[in-house]
């Protein structure tokens, strides 16, 4: 496959897995949601509450900002910043990379604190590094890799396009 | 990316060229003219002037394929010199480009700038553009200083060598009737051309065209 700067895909597994590892991070800490986003900024998916936003557009703009800020890093001496955190009045955000591959976002108010988010970021990560390492090794692997889901569909993709 | 929990196919396609060529012009009619509820918001991140500063970007559903929805997203870089460092990041994990070249002729140093600093970042990044979906837009064609067709595929568009000996075979550009997309030049090298496009994008004409090519040339890479 020629395209390969992003192929990769998650199965119903995977989801479930990091889904309720989310879960339990959420409770810990009493967060608000957690998003998952694709450093190339795709939404992989939203855990706890429902954010009341625009997540495509959260997604786009945490993984440019997320990418504007490793940028910063190497200016001044560092390999990355790990984490990024941006305080609100109500609501804050906390975002942390996971693999080098997703960023993890965490949307907290007044019932948890920056240090308790921050304290129990670093096992979360742990964690879901284990299970993204499991997605991308396995399609290096090709085996769940678009081949087998769009092979001969030509047709169905020519008929996409009636706009 | 492909999301089999919530059957969703993502990619990501950036519209790249010289400053004032027309990408933001590019997604804005994009977005004028698809039903609200196939696409989001358009985000610019630009200056007071309106230029670009970091990006625009606005996503597409394109419909449903196999149980996937299939969803674009839509970026457009910063042309301006100036602003090298935010381009490249937008390049990351970029599934499809489109060149936007303005065709005036005094735009063409321009241009050839801008076309070489694609293939040095997408190279930085270890991409080949020349393996990858890329089509280009001439666009502005409506200018009485446009240069011809012509002139601009020598410049831009002349051709990279076919090096696999499998695809040595002719194969005809389908938006261009007696054109060739892959040929043997009178010298015997095999050459490939990326698909070209004329485009008026203030009036609309071509984005479309471009779009779909490229969306086309996508989805046909993960099959």
């Amino acid at each position: 496959m020629t395209v390969g700067t992003a192929n990769w895909s998650f199965t119903q597994d995977d989801f479930t897995s990091i889904t309720e590892s989310l879960k339990r991070f959420l409770g810990d800490t009493n967060s608000r949601c957690a998003l998952l986003v694709d450093r190339s900024g795709q939404l992989v998916t939203t855990v706890g509450e429902a954010p009341g936003l625009d997540t495509t557009a959260f997604a786009t703009l945490t993984a440019a900002d997320y990418s504007a800020n490793d940028q910063l890093a190497k200016l001044v001496g560092e390999n990355d910043f790990s984490s990024l955190f941006h305080q609100g009045e109500k609501d804050s955000i906390y975002v942390a990379d996971v693999a080098r591959r997703l960023l993890l976002v965490i949307i907290f108010d007044s019932r948890t604190t920056v240090g308790l988010v921050r304290l129990r970021m670093k096992d979360e990560i742990e964690e879901l590094t284990l299970l993204v390492d499991r997605v991308f090794s396995r399609g290096r692997n090709s085996a769940a890799s678009g081949g087998h889901l769009l092979e001969g569909a030509d047709d169905e993709i020519d008929k996409l396009f009636n706009w | 990316m492909i999301n089999y929990a919530s059957r969703e196919i993502n990619c990501k396609i950036v519209y790249y060229g010289p400053g004032l060529g027309g990408k933001t012009t590019n997604l804005e009619h994009v977005y004028g003219k698809v039903k609200p509820e196939t696409r989001g918001k358009l985000i610019s991140l630009a200056t007071e002037t309106e230029r670009t500063l970091f990006f625009d970007f606005l996503p597409v559903d394109l419909g449903t394929i196999r149980g996937f929805k299939t969803r674009f997203h839509l970026y457009t870089v910063p042309g301006q010199v100036y602003y090298n460092a935010s381009r490249k990041l937008i390049l990351k994990n970029v599934d499809g480009i489109v060149f936007v070249g303005d065709s005036q002729a005094e735009r063409m140093e321009a241009n050839l700038e801008s076309m070489q600093n694609l293939y040095d970042n997408m190279s930085e990044y270890g991409y080949d553009l020349t393996r990858m979906p890329f089509v280009i837009q001439y666009n502005k064609r409506d200018l009485p200083n446009a240069a011809p067709i012509d002139d601009l595929q020598a410049a831009l568009n002349p051709g990279w060598e076919v090096e696999d000996a499998t695809k040595r075979r002719v194969a005809p550009d389908p938006y261009h009737a007696g054109e060739n997309l892959v040929e043997q030049l009178p010298g015997g090298e095999w050459i490939e051309r990326a698909p070209y496009f004329e485009a008026i994008a203030v009036q609309g004409d071509g984005v479309f065209d471009t779009l779909k090519a490229v969306s086309k040339l996508v989805l046909k890479a993960l099959a």
